[in-house]
């Protein structure tokens, strides 16, 4: 049998669950929007700082940055979902009736890729209302958006991992403080150059830097270590594949 | 039964209901200082700019966690008395001798409690982490003074907030709503030194903004009696205004049928 009718069935409820319900589809959509609106607004006059270089402009900047941060929470807020599910026996009867389990994961992840769209298209409009300049060919951009969708399928497969082990929404800090922590000990604010101190150290060492850095070259039109970006993202996405289908072993092993 | 035993049962409920709960205690102490730390470090080059007003983005960033703190206080005070809502606790108590305001200001002791927790906290990682007090002892006192009323302030607006739309859940999904405040403000960057046009204009029409500044007045500045007046002007503004509409939320919830 397919999997592709457990994919799409899991999809779209999740999906419907997550746009009808405004608790669920608010913090989703408002807090990339607060996030870009306090960076690029509050902060515009960083690119004054002696060293920063970079021709688009200070919005396309932290553009990028909340763009890489809603693909990682949109992948974050479904394992939420996934949590709930189990929480409440809903997922324990999705596995009792799933031909092939692989779907259900899957199905979370297409999910999750979904409700990051519907954030990112509110988000580019945004951006571009507020005045975004793109240095870079269209066909740059699109890696951006390649590279985006790598990091929310890391964020959803990580989230969804830790949901299948603890199979309770009170996991929720362990799913978001990490992501959080990793988006944050990237350089955020100003390029990687101009930081000081024991964040130097920790961005450098921090894969999501060179994602971050390759997905502002895209905007800028001189993506920089654009092979190393995606390998990063592929191994990352890899891994963390791995790390949701143990998850979902475990939840196997545990009878949901 | 006098009114001091009450408002002192129900001080001692709402604090030990949020001690006892990790989930609720941890985060109001954590989150602002974790995000104050990682701000600090991300934006230290910008002390560079002509015109900021420190080289240490550190001082200038500790007023935010006493608002920061006082937004998770709203939500933890509003979610646990929209949950004596839901569950019917306060149904009893208005079967009870309990007067209407001892309830009120029971709760309000329990959150200004937390506020000075939170304040101890807040000011002592900052000491710990190099940044100096420019108004030294006493602006520590008057720093304290101003936390006790923003946690009073925003604990009322809390308590309106559940008593008006007595739902844990409701309350929770106002939490995006509240920090739109926080993030359209001076939080990040002096007024002045804010490029863009229309954010400028919005924080400097945020009360928020001059809470923020009246904080930061006191850590980085020295006295500056504009910044105090304003930011305890908002502050007591917004308090008073709480405290009644809270009243009067309560009266309807408690009236005697």
């Amino acid at each position: 049998m397919s999997v592709w009718p457990v994919v799409s069935g899991v999809a779209w409820r999740t999906l419907k669950n997550a746009l009808m319900n405004p608790q669920i589809v608010l913090p989703t959509m408002l807090f990339p929007l607060f996030f870009f609106t306090a960076f690029a607004g509050g902060l515009s006059q960083l690119h004054r700082v002696p060293g920063f270089d970079f021709p688009p402009g200070y919005t396309a900047f932290q553009f990028v940055f909340v763009l890489l941060q809603s693909a990682a929470f949109s992948g974050v807020f479904t394992g939420f979902g996934v949590a709930r599910d189990f929480e409440n026996g809903f997922a324990k009867r999705l596995l009792l009736a799933a031909p092939r389990r692989v779907g259900i994961v899957l199905g979370y992840g297409l999910a999750a890729l979904l409700r990051w769209v519907v954030v990112a298209t509110v988000l580019t409009i945004v951006a571009f209302a507020f005045g975004m300049k793109i240095g870079g060919p269209a066909v740059d951009l699109g890696g951006l958006y390649l590279l985006a969708i790598l990091v929310n399928f890391c964020g959803f497969f990580w989230a969804g991992g830790m949901a299948m082990r603890f199979r309770t929404i009170q996991a929720a800090p362990l799913m978001q403080m990490p992501v959080f922590l990793i988006l944050f000990f990237a350089p955020v604010y100003v390029p990687l150059h101009l930081l000081h101190g024991w964040i130097e150290g920790v961005a450098r060492a921090n894969p999501l830097t060179y994602i971050l850095e390759t997905g502002r070259g895209f905007v800028a039109g001189n993506p920089p270590h654009v092979l190393a970006a995606f390998a990063i993202a592929i191994g990352m996405g890899a891994a963390f594949w791995w790390w949701a289908f143990l998850g979902l072993r475990r939840a196997e092993a545990a009878g949901g | 039964m006098t009114s001091l035993p009450q408002v002192e049962a129900i001080a001692r409920r709402s604090l030990v209901r949020t001690a006892r709960s990790p989930a609720s205690a941890i985060p109001p102490l954590v989150f602002p200082i974790a995000l104050m730390i990682l701000y600090s470090a991300g934006l230290q080059s910008s002390t560079t700019l002509p015109g900021f007003p420190t080289d240490s983005f550190l001082a200038f960033m500790l007023a935010v966690p006493f608002i920061q703190g006082a937004l998770f206080s709203t939500m933890i005070s509003g979610t646990d008395l929209a949950k004596d809502v839901q569950t019917g606790f306060i149904n009893r108590l208005a079967l009870t001798a309990l007067r209407d305001w001892a309830l009120l200001v029971g709760q309000l002791a329990g959150v200004v409690a937390l506020g000075v927790v939170q304040a101890v906290f807040y000011l002592s990682v900052g000491l710990a982490l190099g940044v100096h007090i420019a108004t030294g002892v006493p602006g520590v006192l008057v720093l304290f003074v101003f936390a006790l009323i923003v946690s009073l302030s925003f604990g009322a607006l809390g308590a309106f907030l559940a008593l008006r739309l007595g739902s844990g859940e409701s309350i929770q999904a106002m939490f995006p709503v509240l920090f739109v405040f926080l993030f359209i403000s001076s939080m990040n960057a002096p007024r002045n030194l804010i490029g863009v046009d229309w954010f400028r204009t919005a924080a400097t029409l945020n009360p928020v903004s001059y809470m923020i500044e009246c904080v930061r007045s006191l850590i980085i500045v020295g006295w500056d009696p504009e910044a105090l007046v304003l930011g305890f002007g908002f502050i007591g503004g917004i308090g008073i205004v709480s405290i009644a509409l809270a009243s009067r939320a309560l009266r309807l919830r408690m009236t005697r049928t």
